[in-house]
């Protein structure tokens, strides 16, 4: 399984470059490998949950933990057999190029990134894929990176749900703490409420309601359809979004009960549910009438799976099914209608079903089956979970009866409303005539093109109809897969239930959403979401308040940032000496002559520095000051130091002499950023306290000194005699590692700000001249 | 100010000081395991070279090629000091562990290499790729835009 897992990033990576010109082989490939990767679940799941772990970080206990037990096997078979579907479907959708390999690259990632979350064993696993998929929906909704409005979509849709996956990061990290372990089957036996997981609770649920857009967080998804309608009928309707159901799935038999969560899960779904319905209504743009509508089935069935009873528990998962099959129809039969006709707004849809007369039926049989009509799949699924509402759970369980009533309402108004504009008739008059002659030369492409293109969503369609004459057999698959969530939740699917109080609910809801469908006029209602604008806003603020911040900050006076820098560490260094850090008695006395002419012309060079009014000066005696310490440290039997010293002075003052010349030969004589008595303070204090500590700093040693152990290892150890060079390269090498990274930081700075300045003279010079 | 190029010195500097330097350096990298000197002391000494061509007004080259893209030696110098920490990893020992290996070389004797000298390698082309960077941004070109950009603001 893992083995499949990693077929899928082989041939994303493939895409990147080997088969980038090849896109359709590409396709191909991922058709095979998540084909292949349902077979294979299907296969090997029949003989009990399969478990394999490769190790990772085994100091932390960490491992990639995939479990494929019976729900796992439901969930890679939906996404392995909807992602084959898809990428055939793209192969006409698209045009070959470059952005159709990105694209085939990243969906066959994206593929392998959710099969390995929906078959994680445990929260850490889960949370790698997690992210992972957050990543590939951002490029997706970002493949047409030329539209700002798909650029600021991704963003939206990044932000939001990275914001999630760190508060998931956060809840799995205090589960392990609390319990030891975070392999979904260990934490059934050992969860239980606390504090501690109370707040685990909360994050957990935030993780979850940002991926799957649940209020108020489902804003991100609607603008998530600037997307390709590939993109958007995989990720963000059958796939993706369906991440959180089942990370509630996973845990709700677990933390049903502790604290907020079955409150919190019942009230965010029948909210979403509602929200999602009311501003599907809204819409004439198909594709986003179907997100609302995603929206409006993902609050739907957190609901279900959340809700923590086994016949809600069986029944989420049958919908699920349900939905990611005829959810993945009509998007795919709108990108079909979009692709022929030129349009997907319904209210000037006309005459699709003579045009394309199979998607049209294919769209009927789907958007029945999302309103919850007999004989279809998502009757079957809506009753089941009817039934299970309608058992006595206390008073969450009658507020979710009462939003899911609604909601359903809302549902059947939605699909109502959108088989309007798909069986909407050709209009009698001369122009709609000639732009029907128009349209219909659009249909085009090879009859081949044209089956890739159609046939994944007759297949889809049909699969809504067959689905609903074997209820049982769907039944007994669905049974497999929750039972391996909630052990009790077996139960069974019948396409005629009886005529029974959830039945009598399902025929009022059709009639009553089919009568609101067909009266709420065919025009767009504008609106923008609270969600969305207090997205915005937050956005909007921080970056408002970052460039506030670095106005005051980023001065671009030099000796402003010195100051700045120098105050901190003698504010440090004086906080250090005023509690009592004592200092030491051990002064260095130079003795012998020789020292003490160095020392006596290091300090003459060193006032120097200070008095001389010309930059060159000052940066030669500058040198000076540091060739005379480097000499020092000759005399007192530091050679590296010293020679590391005297190589660096040299460069330095030609690096210096290099700068100074294209700035004034004189230092200025006044300075703006502060007055001179402000300057003459800080230069006094941090010159005063820095030796001091300097001196207290060799009289705080209380641990032994290292110094001894360093020199009879290097031999034997690290095989080198000179202990300093051994230090660095070997006993301190991480933090040479760091130095010399910093160095080269600082070197491709200095690169680039030259650069710059090079590049703004330029296009100074061509503005003088046009 | 740009310097006024002579012959002499560019000969004398080229003919032989960045050669004697260039020896000079990879000497005091190689002996820093065992007496004063290694890779960053080195590559100062190699830096210094270049900083004494460039003063001499030519062009800074290796073996007759301008150098345009010292960024590049500063990314293999790095490359090289992570990929010598990293090694021990893969062969399931901690970061940076050192290894030992003494190799009977005819006519010389035992030749004692360790893996942290690649390390150190790896410093000494980082050390001289930022000096390179420094000297073509600062250098000659450099300071030209710099005092350009000075004038026209003025």
């Amino acid at each position: 399984m893992i083995a499949l897992i990693a077929a899928h990033f082989v041939v994303a990576a493939l895409l990147l470059s080997p088969l980038r010109r090849r896109p359709v082989i590409g396709a191909v490939l991922g058709i095979a490998v998540t084909l292949s990767t349902a077979v294979v679940a299907l296969v090997r799941g029949r003989d009990g949950v399969v478990s394999e772990r490769v190790e990772w970080i085994s100091a932390l206990g960490l491992g990639i933990d995939v479990s494929l037990d019976g729900f796992g096997v439901l969930m890679t078979v939906i996404v392995a057999v909807l992602g084959a579907g898809v990428l055939t479907y793209s192969i006409t959708y698209f045009d070959h190029d470059g952005t159709y390999a990105r694209f085939v690259g990243l969906f066959v990632a994206f593929a392998g990134a959710m099969t390995g979350l929906v078959v994680a064993g445990d929260l850490f696993t889960m949370f790698v894929f997690w992210e992972l998929t957050s990543v590939c929906s951002f490029l997706l909704i970002g493949l047409n990176d030329g539209s700002p409005s798909a650029r600021t979509s991704a963003v939206r849709a990044l932000l939001t749900t990275g914001l999630g996956g760190l508060c998931l990061l956060a809840g799995v990290v205090v589960l392990q703490l609390e319990f030891g372990t975070t392999r979904f089957a260990d934490l059934a036996g050992v969860a239980q409420a606390g504090g501690a997981v109370n707040a685990a609770v909360i994050l957990v649920l935030l993780g979850a309601f940002t991926k799957s857009a649940q209020m108020p967080f489902s804003f991100w998804l609607p603008g998530a359809m600037a997307a390709p309608t590939p993109v958007s009928a995989y990720l963000h309707s059958a796939t993706m979004v369906k991440a959180g159901i089942v990370l509630v799935a996973r845990l709700a038999p677990v933390l049903a009960d502790v604290f907020v969560w079955r409150w919190w899960v019942v009230i965010a779904g029948s909210l979403t549910m509602l929200v999602g319905g009311i501003n599907a209504m809204r819409q004439t743009d198909a594709k986003l009438l179907l997100a609302h509508s995603t929206v409006s089935q993902l609050g739907f069935l957190t609901l279900l799976v959340g809700i923590g009873t086994s016949t809600a528990t069986y029944a989420g998962v049958a919908h699920l099914l349900a939905h990611a099959v005829f959810k993945a129809a009509l998007f795919l039969g709108v990108g079909v209608i979009d692709h022929e006709t030129g349009t997907r707004d319904i209210s000037v849809m006309r005459g699709v079903a003579r045009r394309l007369p199979v998607t049209a039926v294919a769209m009927v049989l789907a958007a029945a089956s999302m309103a919850g009509v007999m004989p279809l799949l998502g009757f079957v699924t809506k009753e089941k979970a009817l039934v299970a509402l309608l058992k006595d759970i206390g008073a969450p369980g009658t507020v979710a009866l009462v939003g899911v009533v609604v909601g359903s309402v809302l549902s059947v108004a939605y699909s109502v409303r959108l088989l309007r504009g798909v069986l909407a008739p050709d209009r009698g008059d001369a122009h709609s005539h000639e732009s029907g002659d128009d349209a219909h030369h659009h249909v085009h492409g090879s009859p081949a093109a044209q089956w890739a293109l159609q046939g994944p969503v007759v297949v889809l369609a049909a699969a809504s109809l067959v689905g609903g004459f074997f209820a049982g057999r769907v039944g007994e698959w669905v049974g497999a897969a929750s039972r391996s969530l909630d052990d009790k939740a077996s139960y069974e699917l019948v396409l005629w239930p009886g005529v029974n109080t959830a039945f009598l609910i399902s025929v009022a809801v059709v009639i009553v959403g089919a009568i609101v469908g067909m009266r709420v006029p065919l025009r767009k209602f504008e609106s923008r979401g609270v969600g969305e604008r207090a997205f915005d806003a937050t956005y909007d603020g921080a970056i408002a308040a970052s460039k506030r911040l670095t106005a005051v900050t980023q001065s671009g006076s030099l000796p402003a940032y010195v100051a700045a820098v120098v105050a901190v560490v003698g504010a440090a260094v004086v906080t250090a000496l005023v509690q009592g850090a004592s200092i030491s008695n051990v002064v260095l006395v130079a003795d012998d002559p020789l020292r003490i002419v160095i020392v006596a012309l290091t300090v003459v060079m060193a006032i120097g520095v200070l008095v001389v009014p010309y930059r060159f000066a000052a940066a030669l005696l500058l040198g000076g000051v540091g060739f005379g310490v480097a000499m020092l440290f000759v005399g007192y039997g530091a050679p590296d130091l010293a020679l590391t010293q005297l190589l660096v002075e040299t460069l330095t003052i030609i690096v210096f002499l290099l700068a100074l010349r294209s700035m004034p030969r004189r230092f200025a004589a006044s300075s703006r950023w502060a007055p001179a008595s402000v300057r003459l303070a800080i230069s006094a204090i941090v010159g005063v306290a820095v030796p001091l500590f300097a001196t207290a700093v060799i009289a705080a040693r209380r641990a032994p000194s290292v110094a001894g152990d360093y020199l009879a290892l290097s031999e034997p150890q690290a095989g080198g005699r000179n202990v300093v060079n051994v230090i660095l390269v070997d006993f301190r090498g991480f933090d040479t590692l760091g130095e010399i990274t910093v160095l080269a930081m600082a070197a491709l700075g200095v690169a680039n700000l030259v650069r710059m300045a090079l590049r703004r003279r330029d296009t100074s010079v061509v503005e003088e001249r046009s | 100010m740009t310097f006024r190029r002579s012959a002499i010195l560019e000969e004398l500097v080229e003919r032989w000081l960045v050669k004697v330097a260039v020896l000079v350096s990879v000497y005091v990298t190689f002996r820093g395991h065992n007496a004063p000197g290694g890779g960053f002391a080195g590559g100062l000494i190699v830096g210094a070279a270049f900083v004494l061509r460039h003063l001499t007004g030519a062009p800074l080259r290796v073996r007759g090629r301008v150098i345009e893209h010292p960024a590049r030696l500063l990314g293999a110098g790095l490359l090289l000091a992570v990929a010598t920490a990293a090694a021990p990893v893969l062969i399931g020992e901690s970061t940076l562990e050192s290894h030992i290996w003494k190799l009977d070389v005819p006519l010389i004797g035992e030749v004692k290499l360790v893996s942290s000298t690649f390390f150190d390698l790896g410093v000494y082309f980082v050390v001289i790729g930022v000096i390179l960077m420094i000297l073509l941004s600062l250098g000659d070109d450099g300071a030209r835009v710099m005092a350009d950009d000075g004038r026209s603001g003025s």
